[in-house]
Order: structure tokens, then sequence, then C-alpha cells
């Protein structure tokens, strides 16, 4: 049992401490590659000790900052839920990464195998689904509680936009769940290592390529970031957070980049086979033409670990490129897209999926 | 102005009796990001949409008209730089025009061609400004710094021009300070390739992106009549398909020689005048390469083998000592900032009418006539003496008709100067294109007006 507690507090703060790193550090990627995108160099100047590193420290600058300012807390705010809000929101997104999983098991001896996810959940997408859900309070909270007009919209369009976005969001992960028969997230992984045909891997994007999209896109209306920024707005209506300043308004901030990054692991998890790596088993490579490579636990571990992380930055990468390219929607247009493109398109995919898999005989 | 309603407090009463629902007053600006901190909207919302928006200027009011009635008329120049402060050039050209006309005299013709250039040069800058704003206000920043960085080669023109990028000052009454730079078509060449390539890049980012179109189109909408009876000029005026360009209908300068297309659009939203801004952009670049195809050759610059460069201070300190013959037939070379503005450019750049233009420095420091000449012109009470009379002269500005009416009593500094600015009359119609629109529209439709404040509230 200490065993089993103590394997477990070491897994979580290790997914925390990764998090939360790659989220600091998303503010630097999120400088560096807008600046490559526009020509620019980008924040460089801060230094520790005259090293600069690209400009890396900013993180830590803007964290200094955050801290060290007055936090203000408007008149005729509720106090109380000005002050929770932003906490909901980094709360919520944090311990989505409970349930994901983020490499194969890994032996060690004289150990219970030890599953490289913190939480082992039956049905662990209903409940990133009910975590992402509440997340949203943070935002209709803040929008609410600061007693601002602008903030008010902005708690308003959230509210809107979470719900419209949630329901498409549902629907095309029904496709993932139908052709891989379980919500267990861990499971769904171990599936998408399956051939197809000998040679093609059982992955997400393979199964259900609609769903993908679907899921991308309204998952990135779920992360707030543009084009789906309207809550924040910051030319329109400044944004929920207006009120805000300081740390509170910097986990705003931590809880926007988390959002992202649970984005990417999920759409890595779902559609590109999580940890996997095309034709790698537990006990190695077996490539379709015959080669095999046969590799120790502890190396298909971390090929797993890295394989996962490498799907996940490129996922960041790939969201923060769509984000400084495209302009934001319009309110209506944004509601538009949700109902009548994305909620229709998930519909009828969950319908082909099943008319397909009966036919091929895999339902009763 | 005196119609503000008066702000509501929000009260936290509950009608539990059904579903009662109540506008809410929103006051945007002047502290909002899309207001450029001199505009204040009073809108009233019904959920998103505007209702009524009550639209506050003169945040920026600065007296540009007054304090034209109290410096002499050259002195108006780095004035008129501050009213459009994104296309100084065009205020520069549309005032001395102004004051030309009512003195009655005419510029050479390569200096028409110059002020044809620099206006055009200025108006791409500004509309590089209106449709990056927009963008970027849109949530595309990126186009918006692809724009910037175009400007900045257009920038770098002007300042070859004129010494300054912003306050150019460029302009005189009579003339032009300097000429172009030798060679200018070349580097000239070289930022119009580059804004180019901006333009087709920002092209493929907004013109072919659904989610910039969806946002521009059928927002913002003035029909030509409304338009019209508003007073609204230019690329706005064009958007709703009324043909009207000062540069085709009253041609000043060299307009009438140039080869150029006059786009217009149909439905008056801010997808077609965001497009009419692209494609004058596309024929400003046209009609500035055309005038420096056509504009007769500038002079020739001192011989080597009798005239030689003298610096300035130098030739001063020689004038000083009566030296004068030490520098006759040298040429002044005062820094970079009076570059082209010698003797032997003067004759293509500046009438000759000696009241009017200052002497070239070779003749201020080098001969008695021209001594008083600069002394005439310069000292307080002196200066130019236009006639007693009213004139009004537009150009075409780059948000519209500009004109500068200017009245004189025969004084050394005008009596009146009224300024008729293009964005005026757009910001007098925003609330009508506001009202029925959402309020994330108002971030376009305020973008294509391209309210510049300088102008606005003078």
């Amino acid at each position: 049992m200490t065993e089993l507690l103590i394997t477990k507090v070491i897994l979580a703060g290790f997914v925390v401490f990764a998090v939360l790193n790659l989220a600091g550090l998303h503010t630097w990627v999120e400088r560096k590659q807008s600046a490559l995108i526009q020509d620019r160099i980008g924040a460089n100047r801060a230094s520790i000790f005259g090293f600069r590193l690209f400009g890396i420290f900013h993180g830590i600058a803007d964290a200094l900052k955050m801290f060290t300012k007055e936090d203000v807390i408007p008149a005729g705010a509720n106090k109380t839920l000005h002050t929770v809000a932003p906490f909901f929101s980094v709360l919520f997104s944090l311990v989505v990464f409970a349930a994901i999983p983020f490499g194969p098991t890994l032996l060690i001896p004289g150990l219970e195998p030890i599953h490289l996810q913190v939480a082992k959940i039956d049905a662990a997408v209903l409940y990133i689904f009910a975590m992402l859900s509440l997340g949203v309070y943070g935002v209709i909270i803040a929008g609410f509680a600061s007693r601002n007009n602008y903030a008010l919209m902005g708690g308003l369009r959230a509210t809107a936009q979470m719900i419209s976005y949630e329901v498409a969001l549902g629907i095309a992960i029904i496709g993932v769940i139908m052709v891989y028969g379980t919500m267990d997230l861990g499971e769904i992984v171990d599936r998408q290592g399956h051939l197809i045909g000998g040679w093609l891997p059982m992955w997400g994007i393979v199964t259900q390529p609609i769903a993908f999209i679907v899921f991308t896109t309204a998952a990135l209306a779920e992360t707030k970031r543009a084009p789906f920024d309207l809550p924040e707005g910051e030319s329109e209506i400044i944004g929920y957070f207006v009120e805000y300043s300081g740390m509170k308004f910097g986990m705003f901030f931590l809880a926007d980049f988390l959002e992202t990054i649970v984005v990417a692991t999920l759409a890595t998890t779902l559609f590109f086979g999580g940890w996997q790596i095309p034709y790698m088993a537990a006990d190695g490579f077996h490539f379709p033409w015959g080669w095999d490579i046969p590799i120790d636990n502890w190396l298909y571990v971390l090929l797993g670990f890295l394989s996962f992380s490498a799907k996940t930055l490129a996922f960041c990468f790939v969201f923060m490129q769509i984000r400084w390219t495209l302009p934001r929607f319009r309110y209506d247009q944004l509601m538009d897209l949700g109902w009548k493109g994305l909620f229709p398109i998930a519909v009828v995919n969950v319908v082909v999926t099943a008319i397909i898999m009966t036919v091929m005989g895999k339902v009763g | 102005m005196e119609t503000t309603p008066k702000p509501e407090t929000m009260t936290a009463e509950v009608h539990a009796s059904g579903l009662e629902t109540r506008d809410m007053l929103l006051n945007i600006g002047p502290a909002h990001p899309a207001m450029h901190g001199i505009i204040r909207i009073v809108a009233k919302l019904d959920g998103e949409q505007i209702e009524e928006a009550d639209v506050e200027i003169g945040y920026l009011h600065r007296g540009f008209e007054k304090m034209a009635e109290q410096v002499d008329y050259n002195g108006v120049m780095p004035y008129t730089d501050r009213l459009n402060y994104v296309s100084p050039l065009i205020n520069n050209v549309g005032y001395c025009m102004a004051v030309e006309k009512m003195l009655g005299i005419t510029v050479p013709e390569r200096c028409q061609y110059v002020r044809v250039i620099v206006s055009e040069i200025s108006r791409i800058t500004d509309h590089l400004t209106c449709v990056g704003a927009t963008a970027m206000e849109l949530g595309a920043f990126t186009v918006f710094l692809y724009m910037i960085k175009a400007r900045e080669f257009l920038w770098e023109l002007v300042e070859k021009v004129t010494g300054a990028r912003l306050t150019v000052s460029y302009c005189r009454v009579g003339g032009v300070k300097g000429d172009l730079p030798d060679d200018f078509a070349e580097p000239c060449k070289k930022a119009f390739a580059e804004t180019r390539k901006v333009l087709e890049e920002s092209d493929q980012l907004l013109t072919r992106n659904r989610i910039f179109t969806d946002r521009m189109a059928g927002t913002g909408v003035i029909s030509a009549e409304d338009a019209i009876s508003y007073g609204i000029t230019g690329p706005f005026l064009r958007a709703t398909g009324a043909d009207f360009d000062v540069r085709k209908d009253s041609p000043y300068a060299v307009y009438d020689r140039l080869d150029f297309d006059v786009p217009v659009g149909t439905t008056g939203d801010n997808m077609d005048r965001y497009l009419v801004r692209m494609e004058e952009m596309q024929q400003s670049m046209k009609i500035v390469e055309q005038a420096l195809r056509d504009m007769p050759p500038g002079p020739v610059l001192v011989n080597p083998e009798t005239g030689r460069e003298i610096p300035a201070a130098e030739m001063v300190d020689l004038a000083k000592m009566g030296d004068i013959n030490a520098f006759s037939g040298g040429c002044a070379v005062a820094g970079p900032t009076l570059e082209g503005s010698g003797r032997a450019h003067q004759p293509s750049i500046a009438t000759d009418e000696k009241r009017v233009f200052l002497p070239a420095k070779e003749d201020a420091y080098g001969n008695i006539e021209g001594l008083m000449n600069q002394f005439k012109l310069v000292m307080f009470g002196h200066g130019i003496r236009p006639p007693n009379g009213e004139v009004y002269f537009p150009v075409e500005g780059a948000n519209g008709e500009l004109g500068f009416y200017v009245v004189s009593d025969g004084a050394a500094h005008a009596y009146r100067v009224r300024v008729r600015p293009p964005c005026f009359a757009i910001m007098s119609a925003l609330e009508h294109m506001l009202t029925g629109d959402m309020i994330a529209d108002m971030i376009p439709t305020f973008g294509s007006v391209n309210m510049i404040g300088g102008e606005l509230d003078r």
C-alpha cells in the first residue's frame, strides 16, 4: 500500500512538474514562434548573469512580475468569487492530466508493474470531459464576479462557446469509443497499437479521421485561443479577466496554456496512438517486412514516453501556428460553426461508424 | 453630444415574474484598445447587438486652425504634418497648393511630379496602416506586422526624400524643400517590390481567409446615397459604388497626365472598403512608377571641373569674412536634411517668384540680393503676403477629400484656415453604420473608417 502510494505521488509530482514547466515554456514558445512567423527576433533581453539563452528567462521574469504586482479587487466585486475563479481555471486544467497515460508499463524488479498514468480510471474519457467542463466555471465566475460589463460579456461568451463546443467534442469522441470499445484511456492507447492488415497501425487518425478534425476544431475552441478567443477578444471586449492583475491574471494565462497542452495530449492519446510507436511492442520492434529488433523494458518505456512527448509538442506547435495565422470569429459565426457545422458532422460520423462496424460484424 | 444617456448602474434585482430583459449600457473608450485612446462610444446593447451608439470625438483637439492663424504661411507646414500623421506628405501638398492658388503661382513641372510621387507613397503607407490595423484588431496580428514591415520600406523612401519619417515638413509654398535624391528610382523599385510581396502575402492571408471575409462582408454597410449625404469621400465612398476621386474629377498637379484606375466597390461594406484600399495601393505604385519615368530630369549637379562642394558652415565663415569669391560657383552642402535644395536644384523644384520662395543657400550667403530676399521672407511681419481673398483647394487624401480653405487679409499670416478632414464626415456616419450590427462588428467598421485623431479633431 505504502509502495503504491509512493509510486503514485512520484508519478503525480512528475506530471505536475512536467506540465507546469511546459506551460511556462509555452510563454517562450509563443513569443519565439510568433516572432518567427512575423519576421521578428522576439523577446531576448532577459538575462541571468549575462546569459540570455534566446530569451528563455522571460518566463521567469514574467512570473516575478506577476507575483510582485499588486492584486487589485475592484470595489463592488464579489471578493470570494473573484479570488476563487483563477484557481478553478488552473485546477481543473491540471487535474485532467491525471487520467492521461504518458508511457507504457514500467517493470522494476521487486515492485508491482507501474503504469505511467497517475490515475487509471475506467471511464477516463468521461472524467476528462467533466473536468474540462468544470474548467469553464473559472472563466464564467471571473466574468460575473468582476462587476464589469466587459468581463460580464466575456463570461457570457465563454458560457455559450463552451456549451456549444462541448457537444460537438463529446460526440466526436463517441466515434473513438465505439471503435476501441472502451472509455479507459490506457486501453484505448493499447488498442491503437494493433495493426490493420498487418501493417497499418490502428491509430485514431486512421479509424476516425472525421472525428479527429471535429475534435481538434472543437478542442481549439475549448482552449479559448485564437481564432476562438471570443471570451478574451482583446480588441473588442478586452476579456473576462479585465479586472484581474498580478498572479491571478497570470493564472488565467497559465490556464490557457495548460488547456492547450491538455488538448494536445488528448489529441495524441485519442488519435495518434498515445505513447505508441508503430511496430513497437513490449519485447521490441516487429516490422511487417520481417525485421525484429528486441529492446529492453527501460528502452521501451523511454521510447514510449519520448514518442508521447514528441507528438504532444508537435500538436502544441500546430495550435500555436493556427493561433498566429487566423483572425477571430464573430459570436454568431462561432455558433454557426459549432451547431450547423461540427455538430451534424460529428453525428453523421457516429452513424457512419456504427453502420460500418455492423457491416464488418464487430458489433452484436 | 449633449444627448449622452446617463449611465445606469447594474442592479442585482431578479425578475422572478418572467423574462424581463434590459439593455446594457457599455462605455467603450477612450481607454479601449480599439478606440486609439481618443474616441468614446457609448453603446446601448441588446445582448451583443448595438441598438444605439453615441460617438464622442474631440479628445485630440489641439487647435490646428487657430495655430495656423498665428504663424506665417510656411510656418504652418509642421502643423500640417500632424493632421493625418500616417500620410503627412499629402497634407503638406494640400496646404501648399491652397496657398499657391491664392497667390496665383504655379510650380515647375518637376516639382509637380515630385509632389505626386510623395503623395502616392504616403497614400500607400496610410492604406497599409489602415488595413493592417483592422486585421490586427480582428485577431490577425501577423498581417499587421507584415504590413508595418512594408510601410517601413516606404518610410525609408520618405526619409531619403525629406530627411524625416513622420514629421516631414517637406513642401514649401511655391515648391518643395529639396529635390529627389539621385537615382531615387532604384530604392523606389526595391521598396515597391517588397511592398508588392507583402500585399500578395496579405491578400492570401486575408482575402482568401473565410473567417476574415465573413467578418468583413455585410458589416458596417452604408449606401451610396447615405454616404454622399454624410459628405463621405475617398475609399470609403468609392466602396459604395460612387465613383468620385479628386485626382480624377478635379485633377491637380499632374494627375491628369497619369494613367491610373479608380477602384470602386458595390456594396459599401467593410469588405469592399478593404478591397478598394488594397487595389488603390497597387494603383498608387503604378502612378509613382509612371511619374518617375515621365518626370523632367533634374539638374546637372555641380560640375567637378568648375564647382566644388563646400560645407555650409564653412561657407558662412567665408561670407562673414567677406571672402565671397572663395566660394563663388561652389555649392553648399548643408547636411542631409537640406539635401537637394541648392542653387542647381532650385529651378526645378521651386517657383521663381522671389516673393514666395527662399533663395538658395549659395545666394543667401553669397550676394546681397539673396541675403535681402532671405530676410524679407523670414523676418517677422514680412514673409509671404498673398492678396486679399479666399480659396478652397481639395486634394485626394488617403481617407478622402482633404480640403484647405484659406482666407487672407493681406497680412503675412492667414486670417483663417479651415481644414476639411476626410474622416470627420465618416465619423459622423459611424453611428449610422454601427446601429444594428454586433459589438464585434464595431472593430472592422471602426477600423475601416481609418480614424486619424490628428485630422479628425485638429
